[in-house]
């Protein structure tokens, strides 16, 4: 059961002139229950990338395996794909429509074709994942809160169950409170379900916190995969592309280049807490 | 898809066309669309395609550009064309199972395709060389004698020039909705009016909030930086005469005439 | 006197039904007391839904104290005759980029503050001009604004203002809806414009490694200014800082941290250099 890129290139507009190449030749491979998340400055082709996860964006060359079937085989039912690997865009909010919260997240299970009553189940049950305030079920999603509109729209995309959440910047234009609410509620479900996430971000920060593999992606190709303390060793090549790795890795690396044995890749305060206590605790 | 919509998006090079007066653009538009209408007969027909083409080769921007504009209207096209071909009483030509086709039919389909398509293409130049704002200043300009009957001509020309800067925005939204509904299940190629009807509900309620939501924020952004109306304002490109707009003038009367002279003599 | 002067101020959004009854009230901005002096760079850090952007909307006269008075440059906001002044002295920069540009060419999107204020053709092209240059956005005046990144528009937004010449620019929240390269960019050019020019700038923001440089900090919660002081200052309560729910910047974080597992480091570190040198001296 895995995720599997073969070669895969992407060229916009081809053909008009202008032609862009977003993607160029990615080979990657997503297992399973993975919590990747996948940075990369504007233009870096890292939403060009996951639109290809779900069949949404298709290849100039190359191919996809989805559970070892090719997803652009004639025959692949690239409909069923798009429940299966769930994608919540940028700013999910603008996607809600229906007169109450409750029914805009019965539309995915609806399209998937169960009846009413599953439907309903479904949507209550996403709802429940989300922490969304039981008393606003009923409510116009218009009139909700920034975070509450957030978590009804990512509700919109769980509820159809899919077995990969990718999620594109899903703490775009939140506050701290916000986004820590949200980051939490992300971790809560991979950790509880088991359901493989896809993060989208530009911030370094946000990621390395909760997610265990890194892929940089830099001119429609990965630059940098593995785990965070693995892919910030390379903070000064992250900087050069425009991307600054934690503010703790360049500290802890600062001190480890002054000659105190400090491990130069804690990534996290708590990390680099320990690391300076263990070395500068006796003072 | 969607980014195909060329309609009225301003295509920056530097030509004749783009140097001319707004108000010339919109006087030779409207000039050539009263000749299009006037034109009945062949010679009619090679007239405008001179002038249409030579106006294209003048303003530089790529024919298959237009063109592309062209696709969005095809449907519109075949229908009225289907409609006149097969409804206009007349001398059967042939007969299709048991629909005859007649002459006038066949005559009355080329002639309003050949009107829709040249139309379109025609209009479109006008957006494709003109900035919005230029086309707002002329229009105003023009319609300047309207103020005195109290129609609001600076405010119907800022929100046309508005309504034109944010085209390509909500074209872009409309496609980012589009897909984040596909993968919610959507299908936006169902068959059957009603079915498809439906399926826009979760496209159209969407980009109408978004609409609202940009009209709001930028209202107060205009009221952030003074705007109060027409009255008082100055322009940073006012409107002058130059030569080669003299030159447009005559060129567009003389194009006039001779579509006049053609619809007499034949 | 300040060049904003905010004294008790109060606003209140009515929610009505729709007989138009009262149906609840909210204090959005609750006697909030602000003075600001020329030349200064002022940040106000707080959350969604505390305040800050609607105290902002006041400063441009777009929305009017319910109570309290609030004066722009000696001017009192809630007269009407003073507003077209008030909102050219003090400009405003929004949170939407593209929500906020109304031209379709960059350079007449700038000139179109002086329009509305009646300012001559061949001036309005030298306010152009300069402004566009002060934030570095001058080869591209003849671009169309779509296709700009977030950072370029809102640098255009900026010059937009700037074209006004104002005494003072707000900025409401500029950076949210941009990635990390555009956050910097507008903020540096915020900066640049204050030391360069001496605009008064008020920055609103959620970010708190954005107000690091400022020269005063407010800190808002439900509608009241609940924190106050220099950059150092505020940072260096960082229980407080963490009970407003904001965002710690890790360094700041960490020396606290430090500091309470009992090793000698100084309260309210901003920079990684900072901790370095008080690690090492």
């Amino acid at each position: 059961m895995s995720l599997i890129l073969d070669h895969v290139s992407y060229t916009y507009s081809v053909g008009s002139g202008y032609e862009v190449k977003a993607l160029n030749d990615v080979n990657l491979k997503i297992e399973d229950g993975e919590f990747i998340g996948i940075i990369g400055h504007t233009g870096s082709g890292k939403s060009t990338l996951v639109q290809h996860l779900n069949g949404l964006i298709q290849a100039t060359s190359g191919t996809i395996y989805y559970n070892g079937a090719d997803i652009y085989d004639k025959d692949y039912d690239r409909k069923e794909l798009r429940t299966q690997v769930g994608m919540v865009f940028q700013y999910p909010e603008h996607q809600l429509f229906e007169t109450t919260v409750f029914e805009d997240v019965k539309y995915g299970p609806k399209n998937q074709g169960l009846d009413d009553k599953q439907a309903t189940l479904r949507a209550f049950e996403a709802l429940q994942k989300v922490k969304f305030p039981e008393e606003n079920y009923d409510a116009s999603p218009f009139e909700l809160s920034g975070g509450q509109k957030r978590r009804a729209a990512i509700a919109g995309v769980i509820a159809m169950k899919p077995a990969v959440l990718i999620l594109d910047e899903p703490t775009a234009g939140l506050d701290p409170k916000g986004r820590d609410e949200i980051l939490g509620l992300i971790r809560e479900m991979h950790d509880k379900s088991g359901i493989t996430i896809i993060l989208v971000s530009h911030s370094m920060e946000d990621v390395a916190n909760y997610v265990d593999r890194i892929i940089v992606m830099e001119k429609g190709a990965p630059l940098f995969d593995g785990a965070p303390r693995e892919v910030f060793a390379n903070y000064k090549k992250l900087e050069e592309i425009g991307l600054a790795a934690p503010q703790v890795t360049y500290l802890m690396h600062d001190l480890y280049d002054q000659g105190y044995p400090v491990d130069p890749q804690a990534t996290t305060v708590e990390e680099a807490k320990q690391e300076i206590l263990r070395v500068f605790g006796n003072r | 898809m969607l980014k195909d919509i060329t309609l009225g998006q301003y295509y920056p090079v530097d030509s004749v066309v783009h140097r001319l007066d707004p108000r010339v653009k919109l006087f030779g538009t409207l000039m050539y669309v009263i000749c299009l209408f006037v034109a009945d007969h062949v010679a009619g027909f090679a007239l405008m395609t001179v002038v249409l083409a030579t106006v294209i080769f003048l303003s530089k921007v790529p024919f298959s550009y237009m063109v592309r504009g062209l696709k969005a209207i095809v449907l519109l096209l075949v229908i009225a064309g289907a409609f006149n071909l097969f409804l206009t009483p007349g001398e059967a030509a042939f007969t299709l199972w048991k629909i005859s086709v007649s002459w006038a039919g066949i005559k009355s389909a080329l002639l309003m395709v050949f009107r829709m398509t040249y139309l379109i293409i025609g209009t479109s130049i006008m957006t494709l060389t003109t900035t919005p704002n230029q086309l707002t200043d002329g229009l105003e300009k023009s319609l300047r004698l309207l103020n005195y009957i109290h129609v609001p001509v600076h405010e119907i020309a800022m929100m046309m020039s508005i309504a034109l800067r944010f085209i390509p925005i909500l074209i872009e939204e409309t496609d980012k909705i589009m897909k984040a509904q596909m993968a919610r299940g959507a299908d936006f190629e169902k068959k059957g009016l009603v079915n498809k009807a439906k399926a826009m509900v979760p496209l159209l309620v969407p980009l109408f909030v978004s609409a609202f939501r940009r009209a709001n924020d930028l209202a107060l952004a205009m009221e952030a930086r003074c705007y109060h109306g027409g009255e008082g304002r100055t322009k940073m490109k006012p409107l002058h005469y130059r030569r080669i707009d003299a030159v447009a003038y005559v060129a567009i009367l003389f194009v006039f005439a001779a579509s006049i002279a053609v619809a007499i003599l034949y | 006197m300040g060049i904003i002067e905010a004294k008790d101020l109060v606003h209140e959004y009515y929610r009505r039904d729709e007989e138009g009854n009262v149906e609840s009230i909210e204090t959005a901005v609750d006697h909030v007391n602000l003075s600001v002096q020329p030349g200064q760079f002022i940040s106000i850090l707080g959350h969604n839904g505390s305040g800050k952007s609607t105290l902002a909307k006041h400063i441009n006269a777009l929305l009017l104290p319910t109570e309290g008075t609030l004066l722009v440059d000696g001017k009192d906001t809630s007269v009407e005759a003073n507003e077209l002044s008030i909102r050219k002295n003090a400009g405003m920069v929004f949170q939407n980029p593209d929500n906020q540009i109304i031209a379709s060419v960059v350079e007449e999107d700038v000139g179109f503050g002086p329009e509305n204020i009646g300012v001559p053709t061949e001036e309005i092209w030298t306010r152009v001009e300069k402004a566009l240059k002060s934030v570095g956005m001058w080869e591209y005046r003849t671009h169309s604004p779509n296709r700009l990144s977030g950072g370029q528009k809102q640098r255009v937004a900026i010059a937009g203002v700037m074209a006004m010449e104002p005494k003072c620019i707000i900025l409401d929240e500029p950076t949210a809806m941009l990635d990390p390269d555009g956050r910097k960019e507008v903020i540096k050019t915020a900066h640049e414009l204050n030391r360069t020019k001496g605009v008064t700038i008020i920055l609103i923001t959620h970010y708190m490694e954005e107000v690091v440089d400022s020269d005063y900090v407010y800190v808002m919660e439900k509608g009241s200014v609940v924190m106050k002081g220099t950059p150092r200052e505020i940072f260096s309560q960082v229980d407080a800082l963490k009970q407003y729910r904001l965002d710690v910047p890790q360094v700041t974080l960490l020396a606290d941290e430090l500091r309470k597992a009992g090793m000698d480091i100084p309260a309210g570190i901003l920079t990684r250099e900072e901790l370095l040198e008080a690690l090492c001296h």
